[in-house]
């Protein structure tokens, strides 16, 4: 299990969760956990998602999850879980 | 598990208060370089940094894709260049191509800025240390990425006045040979009493020689994040502004951690330090003297800023040395005037002057860094700026630097510009009173009665 986190912010439309559960879909990427709110008009959507058989790079798909954010207007980031996990747990 | 507040607040550190890791530097050791030929032993140094260095940026840029924080610089720290041409460089432009090597090397492994063209003279100077010296100004004018560092002191050996005479008038020679670009070699030059081996950050990184092969040491930064921690505290009691300090550095040396640990295991290089140093840059929003205003000063410089920034320095350190397994380096609150817009401000407010500034170095590190002066300014009054500031770091135990730049042509009123992170800089007055006489002596200042402790 290689655990990431996708965060994606932005101005609410139709079809955002739509594309990018496909990508991910696309690269053998499993989503572990969903949690979306929207706070005055714009959407906040946290994924936590497992890439182990993802058959590319972290920075492949963080570069390929930015560009697909920039298409629909939102932005898209994916991150390695540790990050968090150092900064908010001892 | 973690939840959407907590990825919320590490993305708003990044995003919107300049949270980042300054600078990953790869500490190389040249001790096994040493040839009696010139052109070898520079053939020598060329290979083992970029063989050793080869994979540093890219892994860095790897590391800040997958975690998603910036990783500002990739640098490289060498061992000192006294030490490794001492015997077979006979001039002073010996030592200066070892710096052109090193120059290229930095270029074509990408890498920023490369430390150690430096002396350890303490107590004494050797042949090849009065040449290393000598050679700077040339060094730092004919090279782009190459910073330059000479220990002049410490506690344990007192302050060696012979050198210290000769880099005040060293620092006027690389202001001259640089002057149509504001005197810019200067700002690739620090002086130091008590210079740690450990150290990331520039321009007085050197890999010191009780360390290994070769070793990662990380700096991070963060002052945006302090000072936004601090604004909803604002008006609370000293225990409640102490404890926001201690969690915020606690939560950014964390991700120094991470990916100093990364950056090692990538590499196949031993993890040395975290620097907890706090580094502003002259972005809006990443000033240490933003925080000291935050905690409640008009400008940094007035009444009550040496104490804040004690209080402040001191809860960086208790935060951070729990979140890191080894800390080194600096590890202090920079006040750089250029480097940081709320500096900057407060020396145009008059509310700051290098007296003031020295004064902020007894409580926190560097030193009086990154200080635009008169070109004018005499070779014994810089020196006589050094000796001060050489003596709070051997009396206190502490490290001391000066970075000192007197703009040839510029006096005060005048600025300077350094671009990018570097900034710019006001020109500060200076006292006007000699101290000739006194710089003149020869000989050192002898260690203090506690450092004697065996």
């Amino acid at each position: 299990m290689k655990k990431s986190i996708i965060t994606v912010v932005g101005k609410d439309t139709v079809g955002i969760i739509a594309k990018v559960c496909t990508y991910l879909a696309e690269q053998k990427i499993n989503i572990l956990d969903i949690s979306q709110t929207i706070v005055d008009g714009y959407f906040n959507m946290m994924m936590i998602v497992d890439t182990a058989a993802a058959p590319v790079e972290h920075s492949v798909l963080a570069d390929a999850l930015k560009s697909l954010g920039e298409e629909i207007g939102v932005t898209i980031n994916c991150q390695n879980e540790e990050i968090f996990d150092m900064m908010h747990r001892i | 598990m973690i939840n959407l507040t907590e990825v919320y607040e590490t993305n708003k550190m990044i995003e919107k208060q300049n949270l980042d890791v300054r600078t990953i530097t790869m500490g190389i050791s040249l001790l096994d370089c040493k040839d009696e030929d010139l052109q070898r032993l520079n053939e020598k140094v060329y290979k083992r940094i970029t063989t050793a260095a080869k994979d540093l940026v890219k892994v860095g840029e790897d590391i800040s894709k997958e975690y998603g924080i910036p990783i500002v610089n990739k640098r490289i720290s060498v061992t000192p260049i006294a030490m490794i041409g001492n015997g077979v460089c006979k001039t002073p432009e010996d030592f200066v191509t070892l710096a052109h090597t090193l120059d290229k090397a930095a270029t074509d492994v990408g890498v920023n800025l490369i430390g150690g063209y430096s002396a350890l003279v303490s107590k004494g100077m050797t042949k090849a240390d009065e040449m290393l010296i000598a050679s700077i100004p040339q060094a730092l004018k004919e090279t782009e990425r190459v910073c330059s560092s000479v220990n002049v002191g410490s506690t344990k050996t007192g302050i060696n006045m012979d050198a210290v005479r000769m880099i005040g008038s060293m620092i006027k020679e690389t202001a001259e040979l640089t002057k149509e670009r504001d005197s810019i070699g200067c700002m690739k030059f620090v002086v130091f009493c008590n210079a740690p081996d450990d150290n990331p950050f520039m321009a007085g990184a050197f890999h010191g020689v009780t360390e290994a092969d070769e070793i990662i040491n990380v700096g991070v930064s963060g002052p945006g994040v302090v000072k936004s921690a601090l604004e909803e505290v604002r008006g609370e009691s000293f225990e409640v502004l102490c404890e926001t300090i201690k969690k915020t550095a606690f939560k950014v040396t964390r991700v120094g951690q991470l990916v100093a640990k990364e950056a090692s295991e990538r590499l196949g290089v031993p993890f040395g330090i975290v620097d907890l140093s706090l580094a502003p840059t002259p972005a809006v929003g990443d000033s240490v003297a933003d925080i000291l205003c935050e905690i409640g000063l008009e400008y940094a410089g007035a009444p009550g800023t040496t104490a804040a920034l004690a209080l402040l320095n001191d809860q960086v350190k208790k935060g951070g040395v729990m979140a890191s397994s080894y800390v080194g380096g600096l590890s202090g609150a920079f006040i750089p005037v250029s480097e940081d817009q709320g500096m900057i401000d407060a020396v145009e407010a008059g509310a700051l002057t290098i007296e003031k500034l020295e004064a902020m170095t007894c409580v926190c590190s560097v030193g009086l860094d990154m200080i635009a002066i008169p070109g004018d300014t005499s070779a014994s009054t810089i020196s006589g700026i050094i000796a001060d500031e050489m003596a709070i770091g051997m009396v206190n135990q502490k490290t001391t630097a000066v970075r000192i730049i007197p703009a040839v042509g510029k006096k005060v009123g005048d600025k300077v510009e350094f671009g990018g992170l570097f900034g710019y800089a006001p020109i500060m007055p200076v006292n006007p009173f000699s101290c000739e006489a006194f710089i003149s002596r020869k000989g050192r200042i002898p260690a203090p009665i506690h450092s004697f402790k065996n």
